[in-house]
């Protein structure tokens, strides 16, 4: 095999189905918001709010009596708040990915799953935000984390990494909510257009502010998401190596590491994927989008998951290699001993069993391809790596330098529906957003058609190559044998 | 408003002359004959952006680039004013005995500078390209077709201004029509 083919090949396969027309896209993907929602959307409606109503429950009573409602207490002060709060920021990572880096390296196949990607990514920061929101104990002076002027005339400490924090993870929300609402312009646009109702033309009319496919306007808007993509790049990278701080700077064995910030990043994009992958595969059952979302954009994925699989297990590997190298005993005693055999073993075996030797699978064709397969991997990868949040976390603060201090965290009732809550906040707003909005950006999809690119056929006219054509129609990969 | 083929009203003046093409070969090609005639006030307007129509529409580059710098250099050095003045200067907040404030505590100030430049540098891109786009613009002549709702779907179009010096309703039709437009509409407004 020629060392340029893998790379030609992603470019000159079919990224839709062989045979649509523009209109065949425009219409798979508006028709969704057009036509009453199926009964599964209704089902999966139904069963999320109900866990965001669970969610309302749990925090108003965490607001009426404070954080003693929680099993947080010593000397495990930090638990399910802050794993779920990293958890839902990794999720969020990969949208970020798929968006941003993708587009840069010009990874056209991202069209399918960008839009999806990027509003989990929202929605998934957005559950991420709670936590830090809920978690200061006195919601009413929540303020005193913004640098805003108090009566006590004083400002926030910025060597804390813990403010740091705020910032990363409150930009990376407003530059991805700029990101995302920039790319859906355009189709908000064709909905407009398609609009059957008065109503529905003011709404998404006044959310496509006027615009009307100008190619004076397309350029700026091709440098605007440009220069997006190429900012959100190393922001995505910032964030979860700032997230890793807030613990890498602190003298807790577990959590005083340098691989921290690289570590953080790799476990938010592999869990990113995971999660990418569970709601692509039941938007894509639910509305039929298989003209769109391809196997080969599942099986790319799956590509991924088992690469960023591998790193997660490299930085598992280096932690134990350094505690052991260290030769600091608490080093030791916590890695070696705590983790794998101390109280929270079974929680160890989640994070390395679901991360570690689960995605090996994806070495085969034959598991890379199988929608089976794969939703049961990438909800266990979503377990796995909410393992990996609580073992850091949890495992790391129950047994610190002092045998006297050690003690053990059990969640409570209201831990429980706080977290399971947010997966219904995040899925009633993915399901709004599915049901509303257009879940693949058509624009980019129909950019990617053979037919978009104004020099079709006249290779064909001029005789140069006959193969040209039939490679940009899809048929064969340009250079294959 | 569609007034090809109908009677003529005289107190109606054309504002845009819009012609539908079938596939983005067409209208790249027709675009360049558009630009080579000297037109200015004209546009495309595609589904999708169409790979070299800023040179068939003989346009340059786009200014963005510029205005994101801008708010990029106001994000990092308002970042480090704020940082400074607030931990160093208003009330020094002396850590391990480390003073609060530049040079000092430049090392832990990376985070927030890199956080708010690339946050300035969004904000600048988002709302520069609006503002270069002037949108939003719910208003506009081409709208009035029904036609054009087919350029968010599959048709492209391109639009002739009537304020444009070289507009003149009969040349400016049959030069879209030679060009191989599929349809060719003159939109018009109550002028009185």
């Amino acid at each position: 095999m020629a060392y340029w083919e893998p790379i030609r090949a992603l470019d000159e396969m079919p990224l839709v189905k062989p045979g649509s027309t523009f209109k065949d896209i425009t219409h798979d993907i508006s028709v969704v918001s057009e036509k009453p929602a199926p009964r599964g959307w209704w089902a999966c409606f139904l069963l999320a709010s109900t866990f965001t109503g669970i969610f309302t429950v749990s925090v108003a009573y965490l607001f009426y009596r404070g954080v003693g409602v929680w099993g947080n207490t010593a000397p495990v002060y930090w638990a399910w708040d802050i794993t779920n709060f990293v958890w839902w920021v990794g999720i969020g990572h990969a949208g970020t990915l798929i968006s941003a880096i993708l587009f840069i390296f010009r990874q056209r196949w991202r069209t399918g799953i960008n839009r999806f990607a990027e509003a989990m990514t929202i929605f998934a920061v957005i559950c991420a935000l709670i936590f830090p929101g809920i978690h200061v104990g006195r919601v009413w002076v929540v303020y005193y984390m913004f640098p805003l002027p108090n009566q006590m005339s004083l400002w926030p400490n910025f060597k804390s990494p813990l403010i740091w924090d705020l910032f990363a993870v409150g930009t990376y929300f407003t530059v991805s909510l700029l990101f995302w609402y920039t790319g859906l312009i355009p189709d908000l646009a064709t909905l407009r257009d398609r609009s059957m109702t008065k109503w529905r033309q003011r709404i998404y009319g006044f959310f496509a502010l006027g615009w009307r496919g100008s190619n004076r306007h397309w350029r700026n808007y091709e440098r605007a998401y440009l220069i997006l993509a190429a900012i959100s790049t190393p922001l995505v990278l910032s964030v979860h190596s700032v997230v890793s701080m807030d613990f890498a700077t602190s003298v807790i064995p577990g959590w005083h590491t340098t691989i921290f910030p690289p570590y953080f990043v790799a476990g938010a994009v592999f869990s990113g994927f995971a999660m990418v992958e569970t709601v692509l595969l039941i938007a894509r059952a639910v509305f039929k989008l298989d003209r769109v979302v391809t196997m080969r954009h599942l099986e790319l994925m799956n590509k991924f998951l088992l690469l960023t699989s591998l790193l997660v297990g490299y930085a598992y590997a280096m932690e134990f290699f350094m505690a052991w190298y260290s030769g600091n005993e608490y080093e030791m005693a916590h890695f070696l001993h705590n983790r794998p055999t101390g109280p929270y073993w079974w929680a160890w075996l989640w994070m390395v069993i679901p991360n570690c030797l689960v995605p090996h699978l994806y070495w085969f064709k034959r598991f890379r391809t199988s929608i089976p397969v794969m939703f049961v991997v990438s909800i266990l990868i979503n377990i796995g790596m909410w393992f990996e949040r609580f073992v850091i976390i949890v495992s790391s603060l129950n047994r610190d330098f002092l045998p006297s201090s050690w003690g053990l965290f059990r969640p409570t009732i209201i831990d429980i529906g706080t977290f399971t809550g947010t997966i219904g906040v995040f899925f009633t707003l993915f399901l709004l957003f599915m049901r509303w909005l257009p879940m693949v950006s058509m624009t980019e999809v129909k950019g990617t058609m053979p037919e978009a690119d104004p020099h079709l056929h006249e290779h064909e006219t001029k005789g140069e190559k006959a193969e040209d054509a039939a490679a940009a129609a899809g048929l064969v990969p340009e250079g294959a044998e | 408003m569609e007034t090809s083929g109908k009677e003529h009203d005289a107190r109606m003046a054309p504002t845009v002359i819009l012609a539908e093409f079938d596939s983005a070969r067409d209208v790249l090609h027709a675009a360049e004959k558009v630009r080579d005639a000297g037109y200015v006030r004209w546009d495309t307007h595609t589904p999708f952006p169409v790979h070299g129509m800023d040179k068939a529409m003989g346009l340059g580059d786009s200014r963005l680039g510029w205005i994101v710098i801008t708010c990029a250099l106001i994000g990092l050095s308002g970042a480090f004013v704020m940082m400074h003045w607030m931990n160093g200067i208003d009330y020094p907040l002396i850590i391990g005995d480390k003073p609060g404030g530049a040079p000092g505590t430049l090392p832990s100030m990376v985070p927030i500078l890199f956080e708010l430049t690339v946050l300035l540098s969004a904000f600048g891109a988002v709302f520069g390209m609006l503002g270069l786009n002037r949108l939003p613009q719910h208003h506009h002549p081409v709208f009035e077709s029904d036609r054009f709702r087919a350029a968010s779907d599959d048709k492209f179009f391109i639009s002739i201004e009537a304020d444009d010096p070289k507009f003149d309703v009969d040349k400016t039709k049959s030069l879209l029509e030679k060009a191989h437009a599929a349809h060719v509409e003159v939109l018009e407004e109550d002028a009185s």
